[in-house]
């Protein structure tokens, strides 16, 4: 399941990573209009990227992020052709993750 | 792709309502799977609650070397980009959105070599200041900005 679109790019000494993850981000206090019934919470929880072995940046997160969540950071080092991981997990436990090369 | 799934979610959980009264007796916790999430801090329901819950403090440092971006008026409370920078050496950013109902939004940690700015988008349920907050040397620092919310995006 592709669920993240990311990319990666170095410049000046310094990668940018934009990523983009498909999730309904369900608060948990929403109804469903036809049944009336709360649609229950469905949201990520932790987003974690790592370049090489060592993690960059580990988000906790709440169900106010709001659906299809973007996220974008910067951080010092990666080298273009340097692989960049980014996973995620949510309430459910479902998870999945992405690896790309920094250009 | 994502509706799938969720036909799929509805059906086993009609299927499984065994295991379903099993999560609900809390025999099977499904947010066990993380145990570092800081579930108190999230569910808190004010921004003290949720400041101590995450960090075991609430006492804030006013800086201006803490800068947010987020619109003045927000047309769309379920969509609220908001992108934090600062000049500190930042060993966590957190974004609040103070009067939502659970105000915290996120926690960033930064790892060593990660600089001071996180860009993501936020529900806010109304009106309300944007406060973020970056724990530096053991210490907390924050600002606030505040954002119009027009329609809100917290359920309804």
């Amino acid at each position: 399941m592709a669920s993240i679109k990311m990319r990666a790019k170095a410049s000046g000494g310094v990668t940018t990573i934009k990523a983009l993850i498909s999730h309904p981000m369900e608060t948990g206090t929403r109804k469903d209009k036809k049944t009336g019934k709360k649609i229950p919470a469905h949201f990520i929880q932790e987003v974690v990227c790592a370049h090489g072995d060592k993690t960059v940046l580990t988000a906790n997160w709440g169900a106010a992020i709001s659906k299809n969540p973007y996220l974008s950071f910067r951080f010092k080092g990666g080298n273009a052709g340097d692989m960049v991981k980014l996973s995620w997990t949510d309430n459910k436990g479902n998870s999945d993750s992405a690896e790309v090369a920094i250009k | 792709m994502t509706s799938m799934k969720r036909r799929t979610f509805l059906k086993g959980s009609v299927a499984t309502s065994a295991i379903g009264m099993a999560v609900s007796a809390g025999l099977l916790t499904p947010r066990m799977v993380l145990a570092a999430w800081p579930k108190a801090a999230f569910e808190a329901s004010t921004v003290d609650d949720a400041l101590s819950g995450l960090f075991g403090s609430t006492t804030l440092t006013g800086s201006d070397k803490i800068k947010i971006k987020a619109p003045d008026i927000a047309e769309n409370g379920a969509v609220v980009p908001v992108s934090v920078t600062t000049d500190l050496a930042a060993e966590s950013i957190s974004i609040i959105a103070e009067k939502n109902t659970s105000p915290l939004a996120a926690s960033f940690i930064l790892g060593s070599g990660t600089e001071g700015y996180v860009s993501t988008r936020i529900k806010m349920g109304k009106t309300a200041s944007v406060i973020a907050v970056v724990k530096s040397g053991g210490k907390l620092y924050s600002t606030g900005k505040e954002v119009k919310v027009t329609i809100g995006g917290c359920g309804g």
